[in-house]
């Protein structure tokens, strides 16, 4: 009995070199699983591109000369930039406003914001087609305020694909914005005030610069995020708002499988430097840690 | 300090708006779902339940339920056995590759779907398993698997392990020691992991677009199909119970957050 009192947690800290292979027999299961069912499916698919129907550069020099391609990798940009931009416009000062309030009104607040963030996005997809569609909630009510004589068409456009897009977005600039906000020591900005500097002042170069690593890693995920979109620029959008994600679903639907793998390389490529990006200004496990220290 | 003032009632109407904005949206289903008339019709000419009524008696609804609902099921299972296993690797001490496992198991939630379902999509033809709930759960499993890792692990991270050594002072053996001290202490955060991973496989289109073919069709993938080729109100009372499912495990994953922030408060 005394023995096994005193060897349990002293046998881990001699035995130190046995102890790594129960953790890998822990990590084991789920990486195989994952190695077996995820990446080596995808790193064939990507292989695909160089080696079908023979071992070729091809299909990826295609994406270059290819026009359709290259303007729908631009519009994919556009959109992933424009979305980008209206997220952080809107969502850092939310962040702001709950990051100076109370714990107790906070929490509940934050829960309101985390709702839609759970909620299908279909189904948000499907409210703003209703929302936006010709004899949809907006349009009735502007007709009844007499403010428009015909409906207006704004879905199966480009402002329904921003707007939903923001929508559904939001809350991942928000909850990292306000979580790098919250550590902020609160004695900082009233220092900078007591020394004169004016509430303007206070906040471009007091909360801005310091909040800054949250707000830059909410905006780089909405960024990543939108480069992949697929759900909801299709059934928003209009034809001329074909994003890759939607061009690659095309293609394998025409079972032109090498050009489509091309297609996701580009893809896959484009996400991961922007991830490397991130991982360079800011740490990218910070990042995913929703901008947490 | 007026301005000050100023500025700070003009913060909160903005957070309030853009609350609004984020919830407007998702509630204009449920008085859609309630309208009487057979199209998209606001506000609606008057109110029936007909298509609930629709939704549970239609056999391409009820079945694609089933099939997402049991999927999910034994994903959540699946998921949160490997992640919580795997948390554990992660988390209590040095392991070789560590970095790479990370990527590995960080990178469903950074690759973009599509790029992953095609991968999953090709390799699944050629082995034969598109169109079964099969291909669907090993995949499913994979995207699901992630969130309880990271859950599981933020739990693990804070716990204090001097509570193990305890028990095992106390002679408890590693399996003793695991079920009556340490399980408990994380019920919360594996129980949330569980749930994220139910939602995520329960929501899952892109994925399944691919996989589930012609004779796997989930829930998800029958609203999508819906809503790109013909729409009636059926899909606003599909939406209407899936807010409401949404609402009711988020709030319980909440109450078990809360639980475990309580149980960690305590010590």
């Amino acid at each position: 009995m005394s023995e096994a009192v005193l060897a349990t947690p002293l046998r881990s800290a001699r035995a130190p070199g046995r102890d790594w292979l129960l953790r890998a027999a822990l990590v084991g299961p789920l990486v195989a699983w994952m190695i077996a069912f995820y990446a080596l499916p995808v790193v064939a698919m990507l292989l695909r591109s160089v080696a079908e129907p023979h071992w070729t550069l091809d299909n990826l020099l295609r994406l270059g000369t290819d026009g359709v391609a290259m303007h729908v990798f631009l519009i994919t940009f556009r959109t992933a930039a424009i979305v980008t931009i209206a997220t952080a416009v809107i969502g850092y000062p939310v962040a702001f406003a709950l990051a100076q309030m109370s714990r107790a009104w906070a929490n509940p607040l934050l829960l309101l914001i985390l709702l839609p963030f759970w909620t299908s996005v279909l189904v948000r997809t499907y409210a703003w087609m209703v929302l936006l569609g010709r004899s949809g909630v907006l349009n009735e009510l502007l007709r009844w305020l007499g403010l428009i004589d015909q409906p207006m068409r704004i879905l199966n456009t480009s402002l329904a694909v921003y707007v939903a897009m923001t929508h559904i977005l939001l809350p991942y600039m928000i909850l990292p914005t306000y979580s790098v906000l919250l550590e902020i020591d609160h004695t900082l900005p009233r220092a900078a005030a007591g020394l004169g500097a004016t509430p303007f002042g206070v906040l471009r170069q007091v909360w801005l610069p310091l909040s800054m690593p949250g707000a830059a890693a909410g905006a780089m995920l909405v960024f990543v995020l939108s480069l992949g979109f697929f759900i909801t620029p299709a059934l928003v959008g209009g034809p001329r708002d074909m994003m890759v994600a939607l061009l690659i679903q095309q293609q394998v639907d025409l079972v032109n499988w090498p050009f489509a793998s091309a297609l996701s390389a580009a893809l896959l490529l484009v996400t991961l430097l922007v991830l490397a990006m991130v991982h360079r200004l800011l740490g990218l496990e910070r990042v995913l840690r929703g901008g947490r220290r | 300090m007026r301005q000050a003032r100023i500025v700070h009632t003009l913060l909160r109407v903005w957070l309030g708006l853009v609350i609004l904005f984020l919830l407007l949206p998702i509630l204009v289903v449920v008085p859609l779902s309630l309208s009487s008339a057979s199209y998209l019709r606001f506000p609606p000419p008057g109110w029936s339940l007909r298509w609930y009524v629709s939704y549970f008696t239609r056999e391409a609804w009820t079945s694609a339920t089933w099939l997402s609902l049991w999927v999910g099921l034994i994903v959540a299972v699946l998921a949160t056995v490997l992640g919580t296993l795997a948390a554990f690797g992660l988390t209590r001490g040095r392991l070789p590759l560590r970095g790479l496992i990370s990527a590995l198991i960080v990178s469903p939630l950074v690759i973009p779907a599509i790029v992953a379902a095609i991968g999953i999509y090709f390799a699944f033809s050629r082995a034969g398993i598109t169109g079964s709930a099969v291909g669907l759960i090993l995949a499913h499993t994979c995207l699901a698997a992630p969130f309880v890792v990271a859950v599981v692990s933020s739990s693990l991270v804070v716990f204090d392990r001097r509570l193990e050594f305890a028990a095992m002072n106390l002679g408890a053996g590693p399996w003793a020691t695991f079920w009556q001290v340490t399980f408990p202490l994380i019920r919360p955060a594996v129980l949330a992991g569980a749930f994220f991973a139910f939602i995520t496989s329960f929501d899952e289109l892109i994925v399944a677009l691919f996989v589930s073919g012609s004779t796997a069709i989930t829930l998800p993938r029958r609203m999508w199909d819906e809503l790109r080729f013909e729409i009636d109100p059926t899909i606003a009372a599909v939406s209407t119970l899936l807010v409401a499912l949404t609402l009711a495990l988020f709030l319980a994953s909440e109450a078990l957050r809360r639980r475990g922030e309580w149980l960690r408060a305590e010590r």
